[in-house]
């Protein structure tokens, strides 16, 4: 951790949001539930954080995500001591930072004052965000001699999911279904998977909702603030109170707007897309950083991965939604597509792009996706900078705060230029 | 029929020069379709006497690369598409590329984009590989690159040219399997360097052509008495044992490579390609049996398949040779490397670049594995 961080006076924080309590109840409550299920003698899961969350959740499993888990690790800052243990049990540096966290964490089992896994009886694998999930899950698979339950999701090099992609994945969600309620002792009830995809679609519905309000000028909130709920998002999209807690934040946001007042703390010059995942340890430093150029994060891909579009009870869309909702697994054309499509909306004035030491997936086609989108959106500006989604090791406050200064005066410049045609 | 060495020289010469190899194919009047690593279905390209070449870069310096990736990225995929970009692959009219990884599904988005005279085919392999349904959609998959290759070289892949052409690769297979195996009685001649070119030169021929050769090597290795080697034996496993300069030093200190789990070697030739309803329902069937890292299995395998290739060749060590930023391998790694120590073996992991870098650290490693053997 830089000096600079370190040595900064903390301000009085301001109180967190009953919305954000209510999710925060919410995830303590999805972990809790696991320590306990598993202590009852239950068969408990961890799983990727795009596997069909629909198929546990109609099978009443407790289930609990490594990847959210890596991400609130490092948020606390209390990822270094796992970082290292698994860079001295064989892990090469060059690996993600998530996985390094969890492989260590699979040794250790605790990483108070941050909320525990019990230890998986069995594994929920689907590789719509990246290959290199199921190489890590083999690994947790192995140490603890417990089976993998997987979707292959299949990378989608066309515009879209081939019927032979639907049929291949909806045949595994089927067998996924037989062998884990064979292996869990669990009853498949099609009515109630039904409702939950209802539930999820409902949820879905309000996410896209608050993410919507962003496109208002000023945004009643600070896109940042998006993050503080995909928690929720993923770990329990298919039950009712994750619905209420996006109710609670709508409400406040409608008084935000009566009000003509915002969560973002301060003017808002600058509306910028956020592509990657956030730089957990350091996200108050950049929020902070952008704050004091005006800029706020109104548009982000990763927050509407989970953002599942399908029909309830209809397996074969469940399918073509997984498969082709993150931006890892489809072509960059399609990619190129949404972010232009948001960039409009939003009424984008620049892209900041995280280049991810974490996540070659994210990062090996990111330059041309620079380029296009920025060609697509009229030379729209865009900055770039060196981070990790949970590696604090990985970033420098120094750089980031450089870039953004220069990455404000481009927007100015911009605007300016588009003003005067 | 050419003497030994003779062909050993043949093969030399083909394996530390593909371009020269590329050239000869288009003067010939031959269309050539570039292969990425690790595997794709060259059979569909060979049964319409199309000539297909394997891209696994090469020691180059990046500079048009880094327009597209970043320096963490697989120095294989940074070579081959620095190569695309200057004009090196230039007569090579498609590219197959398997997004079996998270660098190569982004290197077919990128190689699209960058790479104007050059067609890229991705498709996508399976990882349930099991069970039928994967079977169905491979053979799709398998479908559209035939079809696009079709469209792309303007000829027609007929069923029974399919069928020819998985013979020729069955015997090729067969006969590489066999060469590995009498090499190992001729460690004087067939030392680390000669064991790679080898291998190395059947991804710059096609199969019918190198099959012809190694049939005369395996031939001639064979009728000759036993040599007894009396150095070191050791196995390598990783994508690929490069540059000659490494190899250089197992020579040196009296190494000999007597097995290998390397991608670019013998997990190319570990499994045939069996029967089946259909030409391309037997490719499908293929990458169902295959062992490999990039593909997903309930438990992994290859601490015991090192293990067994250890035990069956007489050798007490490993040398991983491990390619930079290979999320697949360096996942494998923490596995393996553990169980093989624990059984008492010796693994020693190299890092694999393909930038021009002297191995003075994998010299000093190496002689070091040496006096523990």
């Amino acid at each position: 951790m830089s000096e600079n961080m370190s040595e900064r006076v903390a301000k009085p924080k301001r109180p967190k949001a009953k919305s954000q309590l209510m999710a925060g109840e919410v995830l303590d409550r999805a972990y809790n539930d696991t320590i306990e299920a598993k202590a009852r003698g239950e068969k408990i899961g961890w799983a990727t954080s795009l596997f069909p969350q629909e198929i546990a959740e109609t099978l009443g499993l407790h289930i609990v995500y490594p990847e959210n888990h890596g991400a609130a690790v490092a948020a606390k800052k209390l990822a270094d001591p796992f970082l290292s243990y698994a860079e001295s049990h064989g892990c090469n540096n060059d690996l993600c930072s998530y996985a390094k966290i969890d492989i260590a964490y699979a040794d250790i089992l605790d990483c108070s004052p941050a909320s525990n896994m019990a230890q998986p009886d069995f594994l929920l694998v689907a590789n719509n965000g990246c290959n290199e999930i199921t190489k890590w899950f083999e690994l947790i698979g192995e140490k603890f001699q417990i089976p993998i339950f997987m979707v292959d999701m299949t990378y989608n090099h066309k515009g879209y999911v081939t019927e032979s992609r639907v049929q291949y994945i909806k045949a595994q969600i089927e067998k996924v279904i037989k062998d884990l309620s064979a292996f869990t002792g669990k009853t498949w009830d099609q009515e109630r998977f039904t409702e939950i995809m209802r539930i999820s679609t409902v949820t879905r519905g309000l996410w896209e909702q608050v993410a919507d309000y962003l496109a208002l000028e000023p945004s009643p909130l600070s896109g940042f603030d998006l993050f503080n709920y995909m928690g929720p998002m993923v770990f329990t999209r298919g039950r009712k109170e994750t619905g209420d807690v996006m109710r609670q934040l709508i409400a406040e946001i409608e008084e935000h707007i009566a009000q003509g007042t915002s969560t973002y703390p301060g003017t808002q010059e600058f509306r910028i897309f956020w592509e990657g995942i956030a730089c957990w340890p350091y996200l108050s430093h950049n929020l902070r950083t952008l704050k004091k150029y005006g800029i706020n994060v109104c548009a982000t891909a990763y927050a509407r991965a989970w953002s599942l579009d399908y029909t309830p009870g209809d397996m074969e869309s469940l399918a073509r939604a997984y498969s082709f909702t993150s931006s890892n697994n489809i072509l960059l054309d399609e990619s190129i597509r949404r972010r232009t499509e948001w960039n409009k909306k939003f009424r984008i004035d620049g892209t900041i792009y995280h280049v991810n030491r974490a996540c070659k997936v994210m990062v090996c086609q990111q330059r041309e996706l620079m380029r296009r989108v920025s060609e697509a959106c009229d030379n729209l500006p865009y900055m770039s900078f060196d981070g990790d989604q949970a590696d604090y090791r990985n970033f420098s406050e120094a750089q980031f705060e450089t870039r953004v200064e220069a990455f404000a005066e481009m927007m100015r410049k911009h605007k300016e230029e588009l003003q005067n045609g | 029929m050419a003497n030994l060495q003779e062909n050993l020289q043949y093969l030399k010469q083909i394996a530390n020069h593909p371009q020269q190899q590329l050239r000869k194919y288009c003067e010939e009047g031959k269309q050539v379709i570039g292969c990425f690593p690790i595997y794709t279905p060259e059979v569909i390209a060979d049964a319409a006497g199309i000539v297909p070449l394997g891209m696994w870069g090469a020691q180059t310096e990046f500079s048009q690369a880094k327009k597209y990736l970043v320096p963490f990225a697989c120095p294989i995929m940074q070579s081959c598409l620095e190569m695309a970009l200057t004009g090196v692959y230039d007569g090579v009219k498609a590219v197959m590329i398997p997004t079996m990884c998270d660098t190569l599904r982004c290197v077919t988005q990128d190689f699209r984009k960058g790479v104007e005279n050059i067609v890229c085919i991705p498709f996508t392999l399976t990882q349930n590989r099991k069970i039928p349904a994967a079977e169905t959609y491979l053979v799709e998959e398998y479908t559209y690159v035939r079809e696009t290759i079709e469209e792309v070289y303007g000829v027609k892949v007929t069923e029974e040219n399919l069928l020819a052409s998985i013979d020729t690769y069955n015997e090729h297979n067969a006969q590489m399997r066999r060469f590995a195996k009498l090499a190992n009685d001729h460690l004087d001649i067939i030392n680390p360097i000669v064991r790679h070119e080898v291998f190395k030169s059947a991804w710059f021929m096609t199969k019918a052509e190198h099959l012809a050769v190694m049939k005369e090597i395996n031939d001639s290795l064979e009728v000759m008495a036993a040599y007894v080697f009396t150095g070191k034996k050791v196995i390598l496993s990783g994508i690929t044992a490069e540059p000659e300069g490494l190899l250089q030093v197992l020579v040196d200190q009296n190494l000999a490579v007597v097995g290998d789990d390397l991608a670019q070697e013998m997990r190319q030739y570990r499994t045939d390609i069996p029967a089946g309803s259909t030409a391309l329902a037997r490719l499908a069937k293929q990458w169902a049996a295959r062992i490999d890292p990039m593909a997903h299995e309930d438990t992994i395998r290859r601490g015991e398949l090192l293990e067994e290739l250890l035990k069956a060749n007489g050798a007490r060590a490993v040398i991983v040779c491990l390619m930079k930023f290979c999320d697949p391998e360096e996942y494998e790694f923490v596995s393996y490397h553990k169980a093989l120590k624990d059984r008492g073996y010796t693994v020693l992991s190299i890092d694999i670049d393909q930038q021009p870098a002297n191995y003075d650290q994998a010299r000093t490693r190496i002689e070091t594995l040496a006096e523990i053997l």
